[in-house]
């Protein structure tokens, strides 16, 4: 029972980020229809950034209140910066060609990225894998009977961070001006172009809030899982695809959902098959969802478009 | 739904690349992480030109001076120098002198063969002296058995290189030794009675040595609490964790790469799980004590030696090394010079220097006094010999203890 029990909370706390990551996905599908397969990566070079902020301000400084801010925000703005740059020099000029073109691209940059990042010349980190530092002090937020089931500050922590982070995005997609940019462009980007909306600025802007999202996704699994490696954008960029695919892509509570399903189904698989069977049924569990329903738990089929 | 089907066979093929890509060597000495070094720029010109005339016996020398693995050819050469200069010291072998012709093989299959195939065809050495990784001496085994000229890999572990025929040597341990020494050490040394395995599913490594551990532990009268996996790249092993942990092991052993154990360990602390981890030769790495940190400290792991072994030919080689490079030699480099001695050795006792002549001689090594244990070589010839339990501390492994076969 207290297996089962810290089975749970595991496979919450993995599902959370996979929830952070696969936002950005969502977000970014519903306003251009774009897969950003380079967002993973993103997310990586946002651990590198915290990585790079946390060494700057010193291992003592680390675990102040105030350092822990500091590191999300450099990352944040950083990626955002990156997530911006990205857009206007790479999605920007192929908007009206045919789609697989910004894919194909996406997956060049997202390649271009993780393997670029094992260079080992000048500010570029190498292959190596890095322990993250510890700048969130762990504490033991609840223990139940002999350390049977351990619960961690920083799982409650990241839990709080995409509950929150998930309304204030359905807040901005539903209750803002700007959301309603971006709901109009997603629907018709010329329609809403000549309606006097700012489509570009949309586009960036969603691009900014994705890729800030990712860093601060990355940082959490940066001090869940302590190791950071060039590769870990990709392996966890396309776990978050597939829960956001789950839970119906461009709806942001369904991407929520299908992370916390997915983090879950992993960790109970893991624990009680084999680590073996971990990729194969998450991969049976988005196969059978598509077969049933395929636009995802929560997604509609949009009629296309003539 | 229909523009859809395209991006998702997109994300499958990203996901083949990615997984291809992330594929770790399956030896740890093929491993390219440790930091890579300087590497001397023009590697082949820096080698002296050897005279190739009849007053000098030619070595060859083939490993990775550049690219990910630069730390652990640099330090094969400069093992193998060392061994040279020494016995040129003493004079020479059959009164002529040693030379060592080196190609850099980039950490790279193909560029080991072809520097195999210069060094036998152009250069005529007679003996062939490398590579670290597995996957490199597996390409230059082909060539040199083909040739008929005999080649001593002083680093390469995985099981299979010198199964590519009978000219073919190594002066380390095969990886299920490793296994069996670790078990007969937590029986014997740490008196464990019930020990949990967490293996790396995808690694042939791994797995060899799970095997011979589990089989060898519970013939001496232990107990496998339980056997769970992971596989390579994974950085989460909380479900696997918690799982041993309800299994109550008194040690965990994990056959596996300093990239994951470093990890696993925090996570088995944070989890509750107080025991050491046990391991092999994958753990050999500064990475590990910054990836463990505190959490990896009391654990033990195998290796091939240890430069704190306080026996005198360990000291003498250490402080001559010292002297030579101005570093600690490491594992890689014990192993070269004991690699090259060999050679050496095979060279002064053989009646002749062709193919055939040394080839014999090298296989009747026996009770040879290497830095990395006295090597005694079998019918596959693989070396028999002890290997060293470390202790994992701050910042640095000490010397626990030998074992014997």
């Amino acid at each position: 029972m207290s297996q089962l029990l810290q089975h749970l909370i595991n496979g919450l706390a993995a599902g959370t980020i996979y929830a952070l990551v696969a936002l950005g996905y969502t977000m970014v599908y519903g306003v251009l229809k774009l897969i950003n397969f380079a967002h993973g990566d993103v997310m990586m070079v946002g651990v590198y950034m915290g990585y790079a902020t946390a060494f700057t301000l010193g291992r003592q400084n680390q675990k102040t209140f105030l350092g822990v801010v500091l590191i999300f925000l450099v990352a944040m703005a950083g990626c955002a910066l990156m997530g911006f740059i990205i857009e206007r020099f790479a999605y920007r000029p192929l908007r009206e060609k045919p789609r697989l073109t910004a894919l194909i691209t996406a997956i060049g940059i997202s390649f271009a990225l993780s393997y670029g990042f094992q260079l080992d010349i000048g500010f570029l980190p190498g292959a190596a894998p890095r322990a993250f530092p510890e700048v969130i002090r762990p504490n033991e937020w609840l223990i139940i009977g002999d350390r049977d089931v351990v619960v961690w500050n920083w799982q409650v922590m990241s839990l709080l961070i995409a509950v929150a982070l998930m309304v204030g995005l359905q807040y901005l997609v539903f209750k803002t001006r700007f959301g309603r940019a971006m709901r109009a462009v997603s629907y018709d980007h010329r329609v809403a172009a000549l309606m006097g909306i700012p489509t570009d600025r949309v586009i960036a802007v969603t691009f900014m809030i994705s890729s800030s999202l990712a860093a601060g996704a990355g940082l959490l699994y940066a001090i869940k899982d302590t190791s950071v490696t060039p590769l870990m954008g990709l392996y966890v960029g396309l776990k978050a695809f597939v829960a956001a695919v789950i839970g119906g892509i461009g709806h942001v509570p369904g991407a929520v959902v299908g992370a916390l399903m997915l983090g879950l189904v992993e960790e109970f698989v893991v624990g009680y098959a084999a680590s073996t069977w971990r990729d194969a049924v998450a991969f049976a569990i988005l196969i059978l969802v598509l077969l049933v329903k395929p636009g995802g738990l929560f997604g509609r089929v949009a009629a296309e478009k003539v | 739904m229909r523009r859809f089907v395209p991006m998702l066979l997109a994300a499958l093929a990203v996901m083949s690349a990615g997984c291809e890509k992330k594929t770790q060597p399956a030896s740890p000495d093929t491993d390219a992480s440790k930091q890579s070094a300087q590497a001397p720029a023009g590697n082949t010109a820096a080698t002296p030109p050897a005279p190739s005339d009849a007053n000098t016996l030619l070595l060859g020398v083939a490993t990775s001076l550049t690219g990910g693995q630069a730390t652990f050819g640099i330090s094969t050469r400069n093992g193998i120098e060392l061994a040279v200069k020494q016995a040129n010291e003493a004079g020479g072998v059959k009164d002529k002198k040693l030379a060592m012709r080196v190609y850099d093989t980039q950490g790279k299959p193909e560029e080991a063969a072809q520097a195999v195939t210069r060094l036998i065809t152009q250069d005529k050495v007679l003996v062939v002296l490398g590579d670290v990784a597995s996957s490199n001496s597996l390409a230059m085994a082909e060539k040199a058995q083909a040739a008929g000229v005999p080649m001593i890999t002083p680093s390469s572990t995985n099981p299979t290189v010198t199964e590519k025929g009978d000219y073919i040597f190594r002066a380390c341990f095969i990886d299920p030794f490793q296994g069996f020494v670790m078990a007969k050490f937590a029986r014997e040394n740490l008196k464990l009675s019930q020990v949990a395995v967490l293996q790396d599913n995808k690694s042939a490594y791994s797995i060899g040595l799970k095997d011979v551990f589990t089989r060898k532990f519970t013939e001496m009268g232990g107990k496998i609490a339980t056997i769970e996996s992971f596989s390579q790249g994974d950085t989460d092993y909380r479900a696997q964790l918690t799982a041993i942990k309800k299994s109550q092991p008194e040690a965990i052993y994990v056959p596996g790469y300093y990239s994951e154990v470093g990890v696993i360990a925090r996570q088995a602390k944070e989890l509750g799980l107080n025991v050491p981890l046990l391991g092999g030769d994958g753990w050999d790495s500064e990475k590990l004590y910054e990836l463990g940190g505190s959490a990896i400290q009391g654990s033990y792991f195998t290796n091939h030696y240890s430069p704190d072994n306080p026996d005198p030919r360990i000291q003498k080689f250490v402080a001559d090394y010292k002297a030579a490079y101005g570093a600690v030699p490491d594992a890689l480099a014990a192993l070269a010079y004991d690699a090259a001695n060999m050679a050496i050795d095979a060279l002064k006792k053989a009646p002749d220097t062709s193919g055939p002549a040394l080839r014999d001689t090298i296989a009747k090594t026996k009770d040879f006094p290497g830095v990395g244990g006295a090597i005694t070589l079998d019918e596959k010839r693989n070396p028999v010999k002890a290997a060293v339990v470390l202790k994992v501390g701050d910042g640095k492994s000490d010397y626990v203890t030998t074992v014997n076969p």
